[in-house]
């Protein structure tokens, strides 16, 4: 029906209906490419990420978390105003299409950031990253994001191609309730147990990662996951 | 009559041969979900993320903020204790129960239109969901505006109660319209120009008017300088409000959510009524040339960096001459909104961008990048202007200090 609107009505100085044909009139592309494109300026036409570090790199991560920080957005458990706006009143099935979206894209993965902090802080970064802290209960990250920071499916992202200051924004965000996930949220429990020092030497650690070839995330169930999380289901 | 005949009476004429009473009250509880869903009751009574009807969404306003009453039937925090005649009251006065003044962000002033029998069909409908227990939040409101006993006088001067009466020089359909767009609608709350004491005239009813705090223009449906629903046609309304696009324009900001939250929920009867409605207020007013309000020099060196950001930015879906795709890609060219005497609405829509909300008949929205990140106020205020006098549009230019106060207007 909006169809044959159009048809009949391209301009607002319309022109007689019989005078146009469904051929001659160019309608939007019916792609999730062409959907997607109001979060190309931040995030890039297939979610590469841009020069701004506080817009994270969106392909290649699992689906499942994809979609999940949308409906965090879109519900307000995930706060970021230009997000939220965008989302506002887009329905679960168009979210998750967007979600599917840009995980299947698979656009070259930046070279890693030359950290601007000291050896000393790069090394506590690599050790949190690796080892984690087992006397303070910090898992490493690699336990449940994967050797390679891959991420895994369904719900864990890839930690590689992100900028530090966006990874330590999250952390921040997590200790201080402006990003949260289902319950159990467990990165919730992980940043809980972080120092800003932490905070700031693992992410800039984790940004001096180079991506391996695939740098797809693992499948469900490959990383044994040390702690209980709404987002990973057993 | 006995008992026993006038329920067997009762039954024929219903058709329902079962407990009439029972089904009774079931037919009245879906009408009654129908209308509390024209009254898009779900949206000011909820948070974003929490439970329905509940309550505590913080509404803000030149006067405070308020915060939305729980409204299922918990007895002690919701409105377990109404009775059908309380709730008709509170809809067709603005008092509560124990006579205490609403505050008109209650769109009481509208649902006053509502007949009785609708409002006992959406008391029937409150009922029927699951009380939450839940206290509402006290309001936050500055002196003076926190004394209640104020909003006499605003009743005063702006309260009419009334039930709607059918015009019946008019048809069926337009009269179901006008019925639900005055009523539970409540539409004339946007889009009237609100005063310094947050009222508005009967007389100025549609007319348009700036959304307080939200910084979004909701244009007069009555003249066809702005929202021109005059020229459009019934189905092309119809769209809009069912579909939130159409070949003329889409719905973004505020709208988008009456659309997502209300209006794709009616029946094709009832919005097609109320775009009959809709059109006939915008009939009969033409549109008329608004004039450039900056010296020609500055504003052709508006219009020429308008021109190259707009090649750049914009030409790729809107058109090299405005034409748009429609309906994903709105049309600029001729396209009132556009043109309107205020430019907040294209501001915002360059600065934000935005998706047309979700719908049955547009599942899979397109959307518009925002710009606020990436264009200069100067680059805004080009492009904008650029839109707003290319192609035979007749706005006016806007300055780049327009557009870099929109910048802090809420999104959310």
């Amino acid at each position: 029906m909006i169809v044959c609107g159009a048809l009949t009505l391209l301009s607002a100085r319309p022109t007689p209906a019989q005078t146009t044909t469904p051929q001659t009139l160019e309608q939007a592309p019916d792609t999730m490419a062409a959907r997607v494109l109001a979060c190309a300026p931040c995030h890039g036409a297939t979610g590469e990420g841009t020069q701004n570090a506080a817009f994270p790199r969106l392909s290649g991560k699992p689906a499942g978390y994809l979609y999940n920080q949308l409906v965090a957005f879109r519900d307000g458990r995930r706060r970021y105003a230009p997000m939220s706006y965008l989302l506002g009143y887009l329905p679960d099935p168009t979210l998750r299409a967007m979600a599917e979206y840009y995980a299947a894209q698979h656009p070259p993965v930046p070279a890693p950031v030359v950290p601007i902090v000291s050896a000393e802080l790069l090394a506590l970064g690599q050790s949190l990253a690796q080892h984690g802290d087992g006397a303070r209960g910090v898992p490493a990250c690699s336990t449940c994001h994967g050797p390679a920071y891959t991420g895994m499916e369904p719900g864990i992202p890839g930690l590689i191609g992100l900028q530090p200051s966006y990874i330590s924004a999250q952390l921040g965000g997590w200790r201080y309730g402006t990003r949260t996930a289902a319950a159990p949220d467990c990165m919730q429990m992980v940043a809980g147990h972080l120092t800003e020092t932490d905070v700031t030497a693992v992410a800039a650690w984790l940004a001096t990662v180079p991506a391996v070839a695939g740098s797809a995330p693992s499948p469900a169930g490959s990383n044994p996951m040390p702690l209980a999380c709404g987002s990973e289901p057993p | 009559m006995t008992t026993a005949l006038r329920l067997l009476f009762l039954a024929a004429t219903l058709a329902v041969p079962w407990h009439p009473a029972v089904a009774q009250d079931g037919a009245a509880i879906q009408r009654g979900e129908y209308l509390a869903r024209a009254g898009d009751c779900i949206a000011c009574h909820t948070q974003p993320g929490g439970k329905p009807f509940a309550g505590g969404r913080a509404m803000l306003t030149p006067f405070g903020t308020l915060f939305s009453p729980n409204i299922t039937p918990d007895a002690e925090t919701g409105m377990g204790k109404y009775t059908a005649q309380s709730f008709y009251t509170m809809m067709h006065t603005g008092r509560s129960p124990d006579g205490g003044l609403l505050y008109p962000a209650m769109p009481f002033g509208s649902y006053t239109k509502v007949t009785r029998t609708d409002s006992d069909a959406i008391f029937a409908y409150m009922k029927s969901i699951p009380p939450i227990r839940e206290a509402s939040k006290p309001h936050d409101l500055r002196f003076p505006y926190n004394n209640r006993s104020l909003i006499l006088g605003w009743r005063t001067l702006y309260f009419q109660e009334g039930e709607f009466q059918p015009d019946r020089t008019k048809s069926e359909p337009w009269n179901r319209g006008a019925y639900l767009v005055q009523g539970l609608g409540h539409c004339a709350m946007c889009h009237s120009a609100i005063n310094a004491l947050g009222g508005s005239s009967e007389s100025k009813a549609f007319q348009g008017g700036l959304i307080p705090m939200q910084n979004w223009y909701a244009p007069s449906l009555t003249s066809n300088k702005e929202a021109g629903l005059g020229e459009w046609s019934v189905d092309e309304i119809g769209s809009l409000l069912r579909a939130g696009v159409s070949p003329r324009g889409a719905v973004y900001g505020p709208m988008a959510e009456v659309v997502y939250d209300s209006l794709q929920h009616m029946s094709d009867a009832d919005t097609q009524a109320m775009s009959i409605y809709l059109k006939s207020l915008g009939e009969g007013t033409p549109p008329d040339p608004a004039s450039a309000n900056l010296p020609v020099a500055e504003s052709s060196l508006l219009m020429r960096l308008g021109q190259t950001v707009y090649t750049g930015q914009c030409a790729s879906c809107h058109g090299a001459q405005g034409s748009g795709m429609p309906p994903h890609y709105p049309p600029l060219a001729g396209n009132p909104s556009i043109q309107m005497e205020s430019a907040v609405n294209p501001i915002r829509m360059v600065l934000n961008g935005g998706y047309p909300p979700g719908t049955a008949g547009n599942p899979m929205p397109h959307g518009m990048p925002p710009f606020a990140q990436s264009l200069s106020d100067d680059e805004i205020a080009a492009v904008v202007t650029y839109v707003r006098l290319s192609w035979g549009n007749r706005g006016s230019a806007i300055s780049a200090h327009q557009a870099n106060v929109l910048r802090a207007a809420p999104l959310d």
